[in-house]
């Protein structure tokens, strides 16, 4: 059984990291929690479950939609709900992220209604063998796609000039406008990319659990967010290593307590690590 | 090449530069001198944007940047080294000198560039990889000088280049102040340590809260008692006693 429930939560916690990504490299260059970041998700599995059932577009073109849907309702929201408060209170883009968040989780309520969708495209998934372990195909397809996302994000931020020019937003906004890098088109790349994540996280657990619902991102918005808090918030390693572990830690108490307590063990590692180590795994940037 | 027209500036009710005039014609070394205070590095960030300018006029090189952000102005030939270094301390050395030329098209001169700068201070070749923040202080002095000139400047300025460094990178760091000045780099260097400033310096302003009190040629300036006694330190004990 620990096996299976180390690989459930791989997966889960993939898609945490996913979102977790988000957190921090919004964290990173604003200094701001978008607590709307749960709501991207949601939207890349409406816009990619919508597309699909329409029958019009391929799975692959449906997946890049979503995620690309995410990401611009990402940047507008980065225009209407948090450019116009910049340099007031930081607890003003807080409340404006938890007002958008229900806005969007109202509005998706008024456009599908409550009821769940079902993925429209069947995967046919077996459990094969792989070294001794049991591993469902969908699984281990869920989580290869959700690594990759990842690897191609660090790589961006590695090895490309704007990925640096994001960093150096971070690190020093005024110094890096002197090096002619323009500070809100770096906010505007980061909200993109961040929110293109939280869609695709959103997509594969959208197949994972076969249910696409308005408030389905509340409760990973919040998870991704204890695991942003975890791996270090501002640390792009740490918040991967933070989603992968809270996967993994939800899935072993659900396992070995109480399924009933999964939802709670996200919240419970939150607690710990704010009152025990509240710069997270790897220290993450602080504002 | 960059002239300042009753420039005022200063942050929220505060104003640091009350009224100041300036020029800095191409080829020219031109040194900015004063106590703490004095509003030297606001004038440096009120030319690059990154203070807003209240009134007066900042002209460089025939184009009015009073209204321009930051960010366009370094493509205009401005580049600043700014007070404290601030290289990018996480991002390694060759990435700081890639993002000092952010806003440039030339992708291969670029890498010409890049590839004589590192030639030219071989400690950059040799740190190339490492987080710019492990660098010693007088090293990332170096760095943020190297960032700014793969800028391509027209127009270099520097503040406070020598602050919190030993001896030894100072007369380094001058060393390579005075090569860019040969080789006909425009300069404006703001600085605490008059001395070694005034001797690299063709002219200089001397600046007391917020207003040019005195202006001269270098040799000028270094003979005026005033500016002895308050910025050389000479003739302290006729001062005293």
């Amino acid at each position: 059984m620990f096996v299976q429930q180390l690989i459930n939560g791989l997966t889960t916690g993939a898609a945490y990291a996913l979102i977790a990504l988000g957190y921090t490299m919004i964290y990173g260059i604003l200094g701001l929690i978008n607590f709307a970041q749960g709501e991207l998700y949601m939207c890349g599995a409406f816009v990619a479950v919508l597309l699909l059932a329409s029958g019009q577009v391929g799975f692959v073109g449906a997946f890049l939609a979503g995620m690309l849907a995410a990401a611009l309702l990402g940047v507008a929201l980065e225009r209407v709900a948090f450019r116009p408060l910049r340099g007031s209170h930081p607890l003003v883009p807080l409340l404006s992220a938890i007002g958008a968040s229900i806005f969007l989780q109202s509005l998706a309520l008024l456009l599908f209604g409550p009821s769940d969708r079902p993925f429209p495209v069947q995967f046919e998934f077996r459990t094969v063998e792989l070294a001794g372990l049991p591993v469902s195909t969908l699984q281990g397809l869920i989580l290869l796609t959700a690594l990759g996302f990842m690897v191609l994000l660090l790589a961006f931020v590695k090895y490309t000039t704007y990925g640096k020019a994001i960093i150096a937003c971070a690190l020093d906004r005024d110094t890096a406008r002197l090096m002619g890098i323009n500070v809100d088109r770096m906010v505007a790349l980061t909200f993109f990319l961040g929110s293109a994540l939280s869609g695709a996280a959103g997509i594969l657990m959208a197949i994972y659990y076969n249910a696409t619902y308005p408030r389905m991102g509340l409760l990973p918005g919040l998870k991704a967010f204890s695991a942003a808090i975890l791996g270090g918030v501002g640390s792009i390693p740490g918040a991967i290593l933070g989603g992968l572990l809270l996967g993994v830690a939800e899935s072993l108490g659900a396992g070995y307590l109480s399924s009933g307590y999964k939802d709670a063990v996200a919240f419970v590692i939150l607690i710990l690590v704010l009152l025990l180590r509240p710069q997270g795994i790897l220290k993450g940037k602080g504002h | 090449m960059l002239t300042l027209k009753s420039v005022q500036a200063g942050y929220g009710r505060l104003v640091v530069l009350k009224g100041v005039s300036l020029h800095v014609r191409a080829g020219e070394v031109v040194t900015l001198i004063g106590g703490n205070g004095a509003g030297k590095s606001t004038l440096l960030k009120a030319v690059c944007g990154l203070v807003p300018v209240r009134r007066g006029v900042v002209e460089f090189a025939g184009q009015d940047l009073t209204r321009l952000p930051a960010e366009r102005i370094v493509s205009l030939g401005l580049a600043l080294v700014p007070e404290g270094r601030r290289v990018f301390a996480s991002l390694s050395v060759a990435a700081n000198l890639e993002l000092g030329a952010f806003h440039r098209r030339d992708r291969q001169q670029v890498r010409r560039d890049l590839e004589e700068l590192m030639a030219r201070f071989p400690l950059l070749r040799e740190r190339a990889g490492q987080p710019a923040g492990t660098l010693s202080g007088g090293e990332q002095q170096i760095l943020a000088i190297a960032r700014a000139l793969m800028s391509r400047p027209r127009l270099l300025m520097l503040d406070e280049p020598s602050m919190g460094l030993a001896p030894k990178m100072l007369a380094q760091v001058y060393e390579i102040l005075g090569e860019l000045k040969r080789a006909g780099t425009t300069l404006l260097l703001v600085e605490q340590n008059a001395r070694a400033a005034l001797k690299l310096a063709d002219r200089g302003y001397v600046l007391e809260t917020g207003r040019i009190i005195l202006q001269g040629s270098a040799a000028e300036l270094q003979e005026d008692p005033e500016v002895q006694r308050a910025y050389l330190g000479k003739g302290y004990r006729e001062v005293w006693e």
